[in-house]
């Protein structure tokens, strides 16, 4: 009987090294391992042989047995293995078939730069507050230091609104830039004041390449007791650095803006010749990005602030014309006509 | 403004290249937007006098011409007709670069034979040097130009092109920017030493000045000139104006104009003999009185505007244009000057209503300084009287009825510290002012100055003013760079702003792109709106003054702007078209500011999904539109229920009101086909439009936590065959309204074969679930049976088998 076991043994390792299927692993484990296979039978019927055989047979064929289960489950997990690799070859795809798009679509590019110039004044404890399109001449410029007949009132070629007072004025327009919002705000708010105002404003103007009539402004006001020139420079320093890097060149000079006393303009070096002098910056070598200024005492006394104890700085700036230098693009004109081939690149 | 620096030079060393200065005066305000450098290219070209004129042996209109350059003569070729023995012209040399006169490029000149007769260079045109476009003759110079120097010493110049800031018009002259570069290189102003010989007629014995008008004429003067012979100008002048974009015009005119360059004071000359009576009188215009003006245009006159008048008439519109009458002719022996202040607010409102500007007018409007027109009278005279040979009249006419003096300002070194952020030590204030003409007195304080302005900074008005003064001269790259130090304003959030920021958000992540259009339109396209046509509702407001009938309204809807930029980009060859806007819309209101008011409207046209290898090229539809409404919503926790309304601008059929807690917030449909048609749009078109300010005060911020259901659910499908009428919400209301069913989803809708005439079935998946218990298949089974009683009893629903 031990003989006979032995070559049980052996023959069925034989086999299971021949099997290279999960379905032939299964007849094999029947075969040998099964309620009718010989070593099951040999097992059961231990119980009929001498003791001293009994212990003999009896350890060997759960020897045998043991050996059994442990060759057939690490020839299970090499066929499985060889299963999953066979099967994960067959399933490879051509990844290089485009994907499921969901096809997002795209703020347009003054909406994405309005948001990065209010976050980047945002940081800096700035509020975003908004004003009217269709405001007062009193806030357009009766209360910005521009009355009616001043020379000023020709940087703002305007579009009237077609609404007459008794007395046969036309009060009512469109704004020609954001800094009347400038004084909404200190009309209801009492310093300490820190605001930037987005928004359209509209000029009476015929479009070019570098015109349009309805742009984006963004305005920023900050009142308070011990706002200086310094702070606004400091402000306006940290925004160009900013939006435009480290690299660029600042140039902070002296302009005259009815509203603001000192008044400031403020260029960067030209983001094209980097200052050589080109198309782009007129051969100046330099990119006007916005005016600014101390409030002017006049604005603040009519706003009922007392400029001996409040001082305070505004600036004003174009969204489209950063929009244009950041982007490169060369004509204002792309941003309002909105042929999608231009903001689904944005 | 032009400023030609060799004139600039006669009243202040000029310390700097040009370059430099052009920066320094960019950096005090006065704005350099060009330089231009006339004779930069003028190598080897010098001043030649004609010697002789000789016919030349082989060409009828070809004359040789004998040339003496100083060191040395020489005869070349020229067919000039203007030339003349005696006359001086510029002599280019082989090697110099000329214009060519028919290309306009720059070319060397080469050493050429013409006709057989060898030519070491040329004689010059105007046109040839760049100096103007006059070609027909040889350029003539001045009898004083010295023979044989380079001609770029004797008129080459440096023009710089200056912005002058409106509140400067003191800078619209060249001694007022003298003033400025002088100051900025802390040099001496050297003003024209003014002198001529009055003899004995005083001029009152010509005529008198009467102002009738003094608020709208603060200041008169006026001097007389007998004797004048009206010329063309020497050589000099003319170059000075033309330098300045001045067209020179007789030696009367261009002394004006010169005296007006050099101080910015207006003039103006008056045929003395043409004026009626002997007198001037300074007036408003009476209503409906005509005037022709210089340019030869007849020019109806109100009474807000003033004019200078004689006896009979106008004869002149004050500070703006002179009349032709009394216009100074060849045939003209004497003169009156015209030295006069006018109010800034007059003058302007006149040109407005004229249509009319001039160099004068353009700084009376800017408000000049009535201490000026005497000091630029007395200099228009003594140059008239040395170019003309005239006589002048002994003294000058001065009214001036009510002077205006101006009180000191107060300055101190503290508020310069307080505006500018540092410290400015109290002389280096006083030193800088008084470069710049102010008069600064000390006082009883220590830090404290008091500043007198000069009379022709009418800009100046308070310590501020001031401030900038000190700052631009010392220079705003000085001030330190601080940043804001007090302590943050109290936040208050603008929830509007952030609401509408995230529904701009919701939909880009929805996969529309963001349009931005002009907030003005026009009624035809607001008529577009609607398929029979009619005129929109509230009537837009109108712009006064359009720029073109396309833009003349304000937008009372962005349908309008927003179907159009649609229409437009179909016709760009777009197939899946999925674009919104979040704008103002502009409602009138009575004797106010229009309500204005953020609107969102969305539009869809052409395929849902973007062509791709496995995608579903379905048209998007109504239910589209319906979806996107409903995903917004739910991202902004709100849930919506949809009503058939009117709107004319959409599908009778295929058109909802968004509802939510019983109040409409939008609409939302699928464009009338009309509408399409009128905006040239092909396929469906379907609109969402949602009233910003409406859905706000909806949103609930923070909403209460709902606990997990702790009890497990259970899922039954059922197919309900119900009428073809029969909506969808009649049978969700009443399956819904059951307790336990805790979500009702339609998966299927099917009519056909399987399915009687005039039937459809709805497939709804329902999950039972308890807040209290685990649910028996017994109690679902009950309670569903509830439901298919209640759908059978009210809308005839029957379970398809």
């Amino acid at each position: 009987m031990l003989k006979q076991l032995g070559e049980l043994a052996s023959k069925a390792l034989d086999e299971l090294n021949k099997v290279s299927g999960l379905k032939e692993i299964r007849t094999w484990q029947t075969r040998y391992l099964g309620k009718k296979s010989s070593l099951t039978q040999i097992l059961r019927s231990l119980a009929t042989l001498p003791a001293e055989e009994r212990r003999e047979i009896g350890a060997r064929a759960n020897e045998i047995k043991a050996t059994f289960e442990i060759e057939l489950a690490r020839k299970k997990k090499t066929l499985e293995k060889a299963k999953i690799a066979t099967l994960v070859k067959q399933e490879a795809l051509d990844i290089t078939l485009p994907g499921y798009s969901i096809s997002p679509g795209r703020l347009h590019p003054t909406t994405q730069t309005v948001r990065e110039i209010c976050s980047v004044f945002g940081n800096m404890g700035f509020q975003v507050v908004e004003g009217p399109d269709v405001e007062w001449d009193y806030y357009n410029f009766e209360a910005l230091n521009i009355p009616k007949s001043h020379p000023a009132r020709d940087m703002f070629a305007t579009l009237w609104v077609d609404f007459e007072t008794e007395n046969g004025d036309k009060p009512m327009l469109l704004r020609t830039h954001t800094s009347p919002a400038q004084i909404r705000v200190m009309e209801r708010t009492p310093p300490p004041i820190r605001a930037v105002i987005p928004g359209r404003v509209y000029r009476y103007e015929a479009t070019d390449a570098t015109h349009e009539w309805m742009l984006y402004q963004i305005e920023g006001l900050a009142v308070d007791k011990h706002i200086t020139m310094a702070d606004l420079k400091g402000t306006l320093f940290e925004f160009t650095r900013r939006l435009f890097g480290d690299k660029r060149k600042v140039r902070f000079r002296c302009d005259y803006f009815p509203f603001v006393e000192p008044g400031v303009e403020l260029a960067i070096d030209c983001t094209a010749c980097d200052g050589a002098g080109c198309r782009l910056c007129g051969n100046t070598g330099w990119l006007e990005i916005l005016g600014a200024g101390m409030v002017h005492p006049g604005v603040l006394r009519r706003v009922n602030i007392d400029p001996k104890t409040y001082t305070g700085f505004a600036f004003g700036m174009g969204v489209e014309r950063i929009s244009m230098l950041r982007y490169g693009i060369d004509d204002i004109r792309l941003f309002y006509s909105n042929d999608l081939r231009f903001l689904k690149q944005f | 403004m032009k400023i030609s620096l060799k004139w600039l030079g006669d009243y202040t060393h000029l310390t700097l290249p040009p370059r430099e200065l052009a920066e320094r005066l960019t950096m005090a305000g006065m704005e350099v937007k060009g330089t231009q450098i006339t004779g930069g290219s003028w190598q080897n070209i010098v001043i030649g006098k004609i010697i002789a004129i000789k016919q030349h042996p082989n060409a009828d209109r070809l004359k040789l011409v004998t040339v003496d350059l100083g060191k040395r003569q020489l005869t070349v070729v020229c067919g000039a007709p203007n030339l003349k023995a005696g006359d001086k012209a510029p002599f280019a040399n082989v090697g110099a670069q000329l214009i060519d006169a028919h290309t306009g490029k720059t070319v060397p000149l080469r050493p050429t034979k013409i006709r057989g007769v060898a030519s070491e260079g040329v004689l010059c045109s105007e046109k040839e040097l760049g100096v103007s476009d006059s070609h027909e003759g040889i350029m003539i110079l001045s009898e004083e130009a010295p023979v044989g120097i380079r001609l770029v010493d004797y008129l080459g110049d440096v023009i710089l092109d200056l912005e002058v800031t409106p509140n400067r018009p003191d800078c619209l002259s060249i001694i007022g920017i003298a003033r400025e570069v002088a100051a900025l290189n802390e040099q001496p102003l050297h003003l024209p030493k003014v002198h001529y010989d009055e003899p004995e007629n005083p001029i009152d014995s010509f005529l008198s000045v009467k102002i009738d008008a003094p608020v709208l004429c603060p200041r008169y003067c006026a001097s007389l000139i007998t004797g004048v012979k009206v010329a063309l100008s020497p050589q000099w002048l003319q170059q000075r104006l033309s330098a300045c974009d001045m067209r020179p015009i007789n030696n009367i005119v261009d002394v004006t104009n010169y005296v007006m360059l050099e101080y910015g004071q207006p003039l103006h000359a008056f045929d003395y003999h043409k004026i009626a009576a002997r007198q001037i009188i300074v007036r408003r215009a009476s209503e409906s009185e005509v005037i022709a003006t210089l340019d030869g245009v007849e020019r109806a006159l109100n009474q807000d505007m003033l004019v200078i008048a004689d006896k009979e008439r106008a004869i002149a519109v004050a500070g703006i244009m002179g009349g032709l009458d009394t216009e100074v002719t060849p045939e003209t022996n004497t003169i009156l000057i015209e030295s006069a202040n006018f109010n800034q607010a007059a003058i302007r409102q006149a040109c407005n209503r004229l249509n009319l500007r001039s160099e004068a007018s353009l700084r009376f409007e800017k408000g000049l300084s009535p201490d000026l027109p005497p000091e630029a009278l007395r200099r228009a005279t003594q140059l008239i009287t040395e170019l003309t040979g005239g006589d002048a009249a002994k003294g000058i006419i001065d009214v001036y009825p009510k002077r205006l003096d101006r009180n000191p300002i107060l300055l101190s070194t503290n508020q310069m510290k307080r505006l500018l952020g540092m410290e400015v030590k109290l002389a280096d204030v006083i030193k800088t002012l008084e470069l710049l003409g102010f008069e600064c007195e000390k006082t009883d304080l220590a830090s404290q100055v008091s500043v007198a302005v000069p009379c022709w900074r009418s800009d100046i008005s308070c310590s501020a003013d001031l401030v900038e003064e000190v700052a631009r001269l010392i220079g705003y790259d000085k001030v330190p760079t601080t940043m804001l130090s007090a302590p943050l304003p109290m936040y208050e959030s603008s929830p509007k702003l952030e609401f509408r920021e995230k529904i701009r958000d919701i939909l880009v992540s929805c996969g529309f792109q963001e349009v931005l259009t002009y907030s003005l339109t026009n009624l035809e396209m607001l008529k577009k709106l609607s398929p029979e046509l009619h005129s929109p509702t509230p009537t837009p407001l109108r712009v006064a003054n359009p720029m073109t009938w396309e833009q003349e309204h304000l937008r009372t809807t962005l349908r309008a702007n927003i179907l159009a930029t649609l229409s437009r980009n179909q016709k760009y060859g777009e197939a899946s078209l999925k674009i919104f806007e979040i704008g103002k819309v502009f409602l009138p209101r009575d004797k106010d500011l229009p309500e204005e008011k953020e609107m969102l409207c969305a539009v869809i046209n052409g395929a849902w999904l973007e062509l791709s290898w496995r995608g579903n090229r379905k048209h998007a539809d109504f239910f589209n539109a319906k979806g996107i409404a409903e995903s917004l919503l739910k991202q902004l926790r709100l849930e919506a229920s949809f009503k058939m309304d009117e709107d004319e601008s959409l599908h009778p059929g295929k058109r909802a009101n968004i509802v939510i807690n019983g109040q409409k917030v939008g609409v939302i449909g699928e464009l009338h086909p009309g509408v399409s048609q009128s905006f040239e749009l092909s396929g469906i078109t379907c609109l969402i439009e949602i009233d910003i300010e409406k859905l706000l005060p909806l949103v609930t911020k923070f909403k209460k936590y709902q606990p997990i259901p702790r009890f497990p659910s259970i899922t039954r499908d059922i197919a309900l065959v119900v009428n073809e009428q029969v909506t969808y919400q009649q049978v969700c209301g009443i399956i819904q309204n059951s307790p336990l069913v805790s979500q009702v989803t339609l998966f299927d809708i099917y009519s056909g074969e399987q399915v009687p005439l005039g039937k459809k079935s709805f497939a709804f998946r329902l999950i039972y679930q308890s807040p209290s218990h685990t649910l028996t298949d017994e109690e679902v089974n009950q309670t569903q049976q509830q439901i298919l009683d209640e759908l059978h009893h009210k809308l005839d629903a029957s379970l398809r088998s």
